[in-house]
């Protein structure tokens, strides 16, 4: 393995974008609504499209802007369907974000006639390139994608930090937030912003699909090791960290035990959540399968003398 | 969302050349062999997964199968190596449908058990795996793809589909399937129809409950992966959650929704499939998808059963009509306090119709005066009301009739709530002015007996006219 | 203690270390079971011998384990050991001897079947694999439904009924099933008075054909009207025997604890049942 400052940059700027996904993500996981971060992800690819064949270009702000839009507007669509339709939210969830990515795919292939924009980047990004766009931060050059989501990171910190209390109320009683005058819908949309900007800074440099794995699984992982918030989204944010840089790791390494060359960082970054997870899952001290099973042959020898555990 | 759709396709349909009128009617008729064998394909796709979505909705899982359709593409990628390994070109459907099967079948398994052996709940589960496996998916492509041996760029299209040219052992695999799908999801009616209304009840009488569970997400399976080619694995679940959920607004009974999801899909891949092959590069999954959406909204707004309008309009004659006895009722009292205060009083006073004042009216109720005004007007046109005169307004001979049974009605169903509180809940939803055919008629006549000891007896408007 | 609440068991005394402890003519015999999720234990040593024709009460505090009870006599949830002896056989040889009626809430009522096709789910089991349901079906559904006073809501989508019309219904697909054995988990929540009677008279209607029927029950102040024969749980079997002699403020205060305001309702309930 060829360690370069390239690979640093990459960590970092993946790293970046998995804790400014993780913080998010204990609200969606909590809030039940892991699957809305898929849904919007894939949501915003209309946007991205408007914005496109609207401004000519690729880094302009109004791309950001149109995919924050449409990605509000799929929680949007989402609720009203259900509510307003009587169907189930995940059914209602399921059609609103397939039909938007439909469009967004059409109006994609509009635009290519002009201009190089593929679906697949918005997919899996193209990390492997971040380094190459650069820009100047005071001394520093530093890539163009690190900069942004060093930005999103800090505004979505920011957020969790000064709304911790209300958050943490309308995840856990909605209803009780409303009567106490935080309107829990207010906060459901905010997340919901969050999780759409978050989406729109990533997806260019990491790829979507970075981001509805760090937004849930890191999340679910923490769960599985602690009952309490603030442990929670410090174990997620770790987690989320750890799995960034073995991702990158791995990308660079495992491939050539099967005889392959490299292959895509954000495969395997998302590849390493589920990882980390699974080694939870398993070992939780609290709650992991191992300990479990411990505890039930241990449990059943004082209740039963001897015979073997059942169920 | 269905203005969307027209501009879409407007756009994309400015971007190519329009199709000429012969090629337009060589797709619909299906002359063209390859165009007949993908449009017949999607086609049967989409009726067996109308039927099998319908199971998945009421099940609640809709999302699922795209957890599962995600987590197809680490086999397909595997397969494509194995097949390339092998001296192949790697690019066998049956093959590469073989690993999308055996990977998206682990994907649902580790799904149950995080359900399982897990606080994390389902939505969760769902995301997990959708978002692992697609990752590990995309690495194993990353890699395979750089084989040197063989290209292996047509496997994006299992990402986003396209209408690929099909032969024929292709067609009969695909078709097989679907029909296999659609047929099993008929045979088991009865038996997913219980598994998704009451699974403990299920189980409890000795139906294999969670076998049956396997093979609703054995037949998602089978059709999530023969749809991959043709929608591509992100947009293939659309197929299974919207034609039901479309169909579920037009009707109350589940052979009826299924038939209409069958229908709904059968539509959709027909005309979607079709579409895509007189435009070339358009992506069919789109297309398809946003035929069925299109069809959704329709539904959703349109169906008479569920649909937004149906329910809107139901709702405003309610309105309409507890406007109307409010009024109608705030007219007799007037006139029964009217005559109980100029006359003899007491009991049998009898109650004439005489003109009464708008002012008297408005301060009866809460209703603001435009509100009124428009009630008065739509009284006036029914033939219950008659100007007077000086801004004074008069019962008709018939509205005096009506106003009379709808007082009384409203007067014993009032006693009844509070007389029988202990019964009445079963009927509370039932309207005020049905009182005589909801009750028996011995109940009424208690009820009368009651209102006459409070001196707030009507005679029954039978015995008016 | 224990020693104390084992005398009082029924079943303490019928069963003992005898190994042919479910006899056939009993039928419902539950021995030493224990159940728990994950590692909390749910119940424990459960011993109980139910006597045929008998309207039995699952009387208990919230957490005290009544619907779970029920739940492991039918198989829905593993046990972690002990049997469970339905006329002297395990459940899953005699699912044709026996009806179920679970909680209300546990099923999505917006589900578009009817009255009719919700109660012919209970002739499913006869019917078995593929086969339709026929006239022969719907007419012993439609006999059900009229047998609980619902038969004019046949064709309502269920969803538009009330909340004790939809009980009903419930009922009256266990008696589709024609059961000799009827598990009935909270018939009673949340019911207004006219199902309440209705409910109850059903149940006399079936124990006068010699049927059995465990009811998990929550209002006290009933309890002695509606049962002739009572299980008192809370983890353990506290008390099981005829309502008569187990009714008793001692009994009622083992069961409760320490909770005072059930208590409270308790001592009215007592006060009723010595009117």
């Amino acid at each position: 393995m060829n360690w370069t400052s390239f690979d640093t940059w990459i960590v970092i700027t993946a790293a970046l974008c998995a804790v400014a996904c993780a913080l998010p993500g204990c609200f969606l996981v909590l809030r039940k609504m892991s699957m809305m971060g898929d849904a919007i992800s894939h949501a915003v690819l209309p946007g991205l499209a408007v914005a496109f064949l609207i401004t000519g270009t690729r880094a302009s702000s109004a791309m950001f802007i149109g995919a924050a839009i449409v990605g509000i507007l799929t929680a949007v669509f989402t609720q009203w369907i259900s509510k307003v339709g009587n169907v189930d939210r995940g059914a209602a969830m399921g059609i609103v974000f397939t039909t938007l990515f439909a469009i967004g795919l059409l109006l994609i292939v509009r635009a290519a006639d002009h201009v190089d924009l593929d679906p697949g980047c918005v997919l899996y990004g193209a990390i492997e390139l971040v380094p190459l766009d650069t820009v100047r931060l005071g001394e520093f050059e530093v890539p163009r994608a690190a900069a942004v989501l060093g930005v999103v990171l800090i505004a979505n910190f920011g957020i969790v930090v000064a709304l911790f209390k209300e958050l943490r109320l309308s995840a856990f009683d909605p209803a009780l937030a409303d009567t106490l005058g935080f309107s829990s819908r207010f906060f459901h949309y905010l997340l919901m912003t969050m999780v759409a900007v978050t989406t729109v800074a990533s997806f260019e440099a990491v790829g979507s699909i970075i981001v509805i794995a760090m937004l849930i699984v890191p999340a679910a992982t923490a769960l599985l090791l602690t009952r309490r918030l603030i442990p929670m989204i410090a174990i997620a944010c770790g987690v989320a960290f750890l799995a960034a840089a073995l991702g990158h790791v791995s990308a660079l390494t495992v491939p050539r035990w099967f005889g392959f060359d490299t292959t895509t960082s954000s495969g395997m970054m998302a590849a390493m959540t589920g990882l980390l997870f699974g080694l939870a899952w398993l070992f939780s001290p609290s709650e992991g399968l191992v300990i479990r099973w411990l505890h039930q042959r241990r449990g059943s020898d004082g209740l039963r003398g001897g015979s073997p555990a059942q169920g | 969302m269905v203005c969307l759709f027209w501009l879409a396709t407007g756009v994309a349909a400015r971007a190519m050349e329009l199709p000429s009128v012969a090629e337009v009617w060589e797709v619909v008729t299906l002359e063209n062999y390859n165009t007949r064998l993908v449009v017949l394909s999607t086609a049967l796709l989409g009726v067996a997964s109308g039927l099998v979505g319908s199971f998945l909705l009421l099940r609640k899982r809709s999302l699922m199968g795209d957890a599962l359709s995600h987590a197809t593409l680490p086999g397909i990628g595997i397969a494509f190596a194995v097949g390339v390994s092998l001296g192949g070109s790697g690019k066998s459907l049956p093959l590469l449908l073989a690993g999308a099967t055996v990977s998206g079948v682990i994907g649902v398994l580790v799904m149950l058990a995080i359900r399982n052996t897990t606080r994390l709940r389902d939505d969760v589960a769902m995301g997990l795996v959708l978002s692992v496996f697609f990752g590990i998916g995309v690495a194993i492509l990353g890699m395979v793809q750089a084989m040197p041996q063989a290209s292996a760029a047509g496997l994006e299209s299992f990402i986003y589909g396209k209408t690929a040219s099909m032969v024929k052992s292709d067609f009969f695999f695909i078709a097989g399937v679907a029909a296999a799908s659609a047929l099993i999801a008929v045979l088991l009616f009865k038996e997913f129809t219980l598994l998704c209304f009451d699974d403990d009840y299920a189980a409890s009488q000795g139906w294999p409950s969670f076998g049956l569970d396997l093979l609703l997400l054995g037949l998602v399976t089978a059709v999530t992966v023969i749809g991959l080619q043709a929608v591509g694995l992100i947009l293939v679940i659309a197929f299974l959650i919207t034609p039901p959920t479309a169909a579920r607004f037009w009707t109350e009974r589940l052979p009826r929704m299924m038939g209409l999801s069958a229908v709904i899909g059968g539509l959709s891949g027909w005309l979607g499939a079709s579409l895509s092959a007189l435009l070339p590069r358009l992506p069919a999954g789109a297309v398809i998808v946003l035929v069925a959406a299109s069809l959704f909204v329709f539904s959703m707004f349109f169906a008479p059963a569920r649909g937004v309008l149906g329910r809107w309009l139901r709702h405003r004659r309610l309105r309409k009509k507890v406007h109307r006895q409010h009024l109608l009722r705030a007219a007799y009292e007037l006139l029964e306090a009217h005559a109980r205060g100029s006359g003899n009083g007491g009991r049998g006073t009898s109650i004439i119709n005489e003109p009464f004042d708008r002012a008297d009216l408005q301060a009866k109720r809460t209703w603001r005066p435009r509100e009124l005004a428009r009630i008065i007007r739509s009284e006036i046109a029914m033939g219950h009301i008659e100007e007077a005169g000086e801004g004074r307004l008069r019962l008709s001979e018939e509205g005096f009739g009506e106003a009379a049974r709808i007082t009384r009605n409203h007067r014993l169903w009032e006693v009844y709530l509070v007389k029988h509180a202990d019964i009445a809940p079963s009927h509370v939803d039932r309207d005020a002015d049905m009182v005589e055919h909801i009750l028996e008629a011995d109940l009424v006549r208690r009820l009368e007996d009651e209102l006459r000891d409070r001196d707030a007896w009507i005679p029954s408007p039978h015995s008016i006219q | 203690m224990s020693e104390l609440l084992k005398s009082m068991s029924p079943a303490g005394d019928a069963t003992g270390e005898d190994l042919s402890f479910h006899p056939d003519d009993v039928p419902l015999a539950i021995h030493d079971l224990t159940v728990a999720y994950h590692r909390k234990p749910v119940l424990w040593d459960i011993d109980l011998d139910i006597p045929e024709g008998k309207l039995v009460g699952i009387v208990g505090p919230n957490g005290a384990g009544k619907s779970t009870l029920i739940k492991a006599c039918l198989d829905l949830v593993p046990k972690t050991s002990g049997e469970v002896g339905i006329y002297g056989k395990p459940y899953r040889d005699q699912r044709h001897l026996v009806g179920y009626v679970p909680q209300r809430e546990s099923v999505d009522w917006d589900f578009p079947v009817s009255a009719l096709d919700v109660v012919a789910m209970g002739t499913y089991r006869r019917l078995g694999w593929f086969r339709r349901v026929g006239k022969k079906e719907r007419e012993a559904a439609m006999a059900a439904l009229e047998q609980v006073g619902v038969g004019h809501l046949a064709d309502r989508q269920i969803s538009q009924l009330s909340g004790g019309q939809q009980q009903r219904v419930f009922l009256a697909r266990a008696l589709a099933q024609d059961a000799k054995i009827y598990f009935m988990d909270e018939p009673f929540a949340a019911v207004d008075a006219a199902t309440e009677e209705a409910i109850v008279k059903l149940l006399r209607s079936l124990n006068e054909q010699g049927k059995t029927c465990l009811v998990v029950h929550h209002d006290l102040a009933t309890v002695s009207r509606y049962f002739d024969w009572l299980v008192l749980l809370n983890m353990r079997v506290v008390a099981a025997g005829p309502t008569s002699e187990l009714f008793t403020e001692e009994n009622l205060e083992k069961t409760y604890g320490g909770q005072l305001n059930l208590l409270n309702d308790a001592a009215k309930a007592l006060s009723h049942a010595t009117r």
